[in-house]
């Protein structure tokens, strides 16, 4: 007898702790969003955290587009405060928060992330251009006639380039799902396909084939899907010094002794180059805030103004430090000020 | 007419010839068998040892030695009772003025700057938390060991090894690291951070206390409810329900869950616990309803063997005796198969405890660098812990993450042994 009432008082007890807490409000921020912005975002989460005495902002990494997802899925406490992105919202983005009823949302842009192809110190560093870099991984190139394309036919570096090294291709970087693929494919692929006229000029008139051309990588084993870990791809670097690598620029920043960047049309990627967008891989970091959480959750004004304040997010601060590339001075003091005012989008800043 | 009936003397003969072939295949096979067991425990000789020669770094951290002084002024607090002044305070002025009296030639904003990184920039609430222990240190002045930055830690350990790693430093950091290393106030003690902090993206701060705590939270929840709803659906589907086609299913159903993949289970506790139940993400709650469903199956499965190997006699014995059916589970089946069941229920747990994929979906993988206090608060657990690590850049990251995949190892080793043990000690044979 006493045995089953045992195990009852047992089932009781769990299915009641569940249920009391599933009740409870919320008292820390919810952060969800892109990994790229994870490292940032999480710093200072936990700086604000420290020295606020309140508690720390929980921040998930779901990547961009999941994190837009769950944000825009509605107000309330169930729902995300703010998420994290590596590229601006889509329009399609914001008409679906609307339509959930996220109708204010504040959009805060941070600063900058240098995307670089790097290899191993063994040996000399690669001077590419981005139409090197377009002819190399893309699935289909130009063919000997304008309006023309081929499968890919290139082996080695040198046959895209003949002042390129006679090494085979093979660069490792992240799969689709990453937005640092997708990044790459915009500003380092189409960058070079730009250049070549007859596909920059049917961008004006069949945009989706110019997109399918400057955004499919090549798939027969010259671009190697390394997986999601950075960290993974400069060991590998390390390993097999004939092969490139595509990865954020902090962890370049912080292996030093390992890997180093390839230059792009001349120019190095370092903290200078990608601040004055000389480096021309870089993409930008968002975040947005759903108004309607300020002041229900606490704590989110104080996250803005710490995210927002000079000693994280200027020149010298502690973001900058964790190789974010932050705004220009002016930009930043305008950002600072919508942020603080809490000014919410208006639906007509161009998104796409 | 009858076939010629083969003499004993050819069978022996038969015999004798196969017996050569029929050693050699023994043999064989004992190689093969040996060579099996070889390969296993090399490749854990391997991992261990690749994880140990990373890992173990971690165990120490760099301190370095400063004369601190808790000047009210400085710090901008007269009344360590005032929590007002505790959130305005200034606390890493302390260590900031340490460094320039230690190295007082230092000027320029640049040099200052980089000074002030050769400590964790933590170091302030450290010392704020010493300060609110011992009030009576404002106003004083005292010698205290310091927490190093982990560029410097990760410089201090690989010039130590004699492979120095500089590229984070400046040359003028390096020197300073000579000076202080030839006066004796740079050392390595003892990481006492990583075993009583929550995450933190700092990694001479991070620690595995809120990965620990989360893991137990979650746990706890799933052996409360596995276990019991687990050994209740052993023992009816065992002694109680009648075997029909309705039995025969269910069972095909229970052993196929236990071996579906556990990134289902995620998503069916995102679409049932999360998107219909409304129960908060990332906290334990959830976590350990998604790792029931996960355990469940191999709870049931392990408890029903132990059940089926409990001799018939018993039963018979009970109920000759005049026991009620009830009686006879609960007062004779059930203890001598609890043994078994614990057994179980610890390999269940220790799988569950080694889960990242199901709660990916939940919202576990997160930064969260409050220590949970209890079942609803955010937390996450040691594998996501180890996977968020592996994934950081900073360098100082990789050698946590090794220690806590020692740490996760030790405590798989620790359940796996007292589940061997628990079978040897209380299992009857019959």
């Amino acid at each position: 007898m006493n045995k089953r009432s045992n195990l009852l008082a047992l089932l009781l007890a769990a299915a009641s702790v569940a249920a009391a807490s599933s009740a409870a409000a919320r008292d820390s921020i919810e952060v969800v969003g892109s990994s790229t912005v994870y490292p940032f975002s999480t710093v200072v989460a936990e700086r604000y955290g420290r020295s606020s005495g309140k508690p720390t902002p929980k921040i998930e990494s779901t990547g961009s587009g999941g994190g837009m997802k769950l944000f825009c899925s509605g107000v309330g406490t169930n729902y995300p405060d703010i998420t994290n992105s590596s590229r601006r919202m889509k329009a399609s983005e914001f008409q679906k928060c609307q339509d959930n009823g996220v109708t204010d949302v504040i959009e805060v842009h941070i600063g900058y992330d240098g995307i670089v192809i790097a290899n191993s110190v063994k040996v000399s560093p690669m001077e590419l251009t981005r139409k090197d870099i377009f002819l190399a991984l893309a699935a289909k190139v130009p063919g000997a006639v304008a309006g023309e394309l081929i499968e890919n036919p290139y082996k080695t570096w040198s046959d895209v380039n003949p002042a390129l090294p006679n090494t085979a291709i093979e660069v490792m970087g992240p799969p689709p799902t990453s937005g640092t693929r997708d990044a790459f494919a915009e500003l380092g692929l189409e960058g070079g396909c730009k250049k070549i006229d007859w596909i920059a000029a049917l961008k004006k008139t069949d945009k989706r084939a110019y997109k399918e051309i400057c955004h499919t990588i090549r798939e027969d084993g010259a671009y190697i899907e390394a997986g999601e870990n950075d960290n993974l791809i400069v060991q590998k670097l390390e390993a097999n010094p004939a092969a490139l690598g595509v990865f954020g620029f902090s962890f370049l920043d912080q292996n030093a002794d390992k890997v180093q960047g390839s230059s792009i049309e001349s120019v190095e990627p370092t903290f200078d180059s990608i601040a004055d967008k000389s480096y021309p891989i870089s993409r930008p970091l968002y975040f947005y805030v759903k108004k309607a959480h300020v002041g229900v959750v606490p704590g989110i004004q104080g996250y803005l103004n710490e995210f927002t304040s000079e000693k994280a997010w200027g020149e010298e601060g502690y973001l900058a430090e964790k190789g974010m590339i932050p705004l220009p001075i002016k930009e930043r003091r305008a950002m600072a000020e919508n942020t603080r005012g809490l000014v919410p989008m208006t639906g007509k800043e161009g998104l796409k | 007419m009858t076939k010629p009936v083969s003499t004993p003397v050819n069978n022996l003969e038969k015999i004798r010839k196969s017996l050569g072939r029929r050693n050699r295949s023994e043999r064989l096979f004992r190689w093969y068998g040996r060579l099996a067991i070889f390969i296993g425990l090399a490749a854990v000789t391997v991992l261990f040892t690749d994880i140990v020669s990373k890992g173990h770094g971690a165990f120490r951290i760099a301190y370095l030695q400063l004369d601190v002084e808790y000047n009210q002024d400085l710090i901008g607090v007269d009344n360590l009772s005032d929590p007002k002044q505790l959130i305005l305070a200034n606390w890493q002025a302390v260590p900031k003025q340490a460094l320039r009296e230690q190295f007082p030639d230092v000027s320029g904003r640049s040099d200052k700057r980089k000074l002030y990184g050769l400590v964790s920039n933590g170091a302030g609430f450290d010392l704020k938390d010493r300060l609110l222990a011992n009030p009576l240190l404002l106003g004083t002045q005292e010698k205290v060991w310091i927490l190093a930055d982990d560029d410097i830690d990760t410089y201090y350990k690989s010039w130590l090894d004699g492979e120095p790693y500089a590229a984070r430093l400046s040359d003028k950091q390096v020197k300073w690291i000579g000076e202080l290393h030839d006066q004796g106030k740079i050392r390595l003690q003892f990481n006492s951070n990583l075993f009583t902090r929550g995450d933190s993206r700092e990694p001479e701060q991070a620690g595995i206390r809120g990965a620990v705590m989360g893991s137990l939270f979650t746990l706890l929840l799933t052996l409360m409810l596995s276990f019991p709803i687990g050994v209740a659906a052993a023992i009816y589907l065992e002694e109680f329900a009648p075997k029909n086609r309705w039995t025969d299913f269910i069972e095909v159903n229970i052993n196929n869950l236990a071996a579906v993949p556990s990134i289902i289970f995620g998503l069916l506790g995102l679409a049932i616990f999360i998107n219909f139940f409304h129960v908060p993400r990332s906290v334990p709650i959830v976590g350990g309803l998604v790792l029931t469903l996960m355990t469940l199956p191999t709870i049931i499965i392990t408890s029903r063997a132990s059940i089926k190997s409990v001799p018939p006699s018993i039963r018979e014995a009970a109920l000759g005796m005049g026991a009620s059916k009830y009686q006879m589970v609960l007062h004779h089946v059930l203890p001598l198969a609890l043994p078994g069941m614990l057994t179980g229920a610890i390999i269940g747990m220790a799988q569950a405890l080694g889960e990242s994929a199901p709660l990916l979906m939940i919202g576990m993988i997160a930064f969260i660098v409050d220590i949970p206090g209890g079942f609803s608060d955010p937390a996450t657990v040691l594998p996501v812990q180890i996977f968020l690590w592996a994934d950081s850049p900073e360098r100082a990251f990789i050698e946590k993450t090794s220690a806590a995949i020692m740490v996760l190892l030790s405590f798989l080793i620790v359940m796996n042994t007292s589940a061997v043990w628990l079978r040897k000690r209380l299992e009857r044979r019959w």
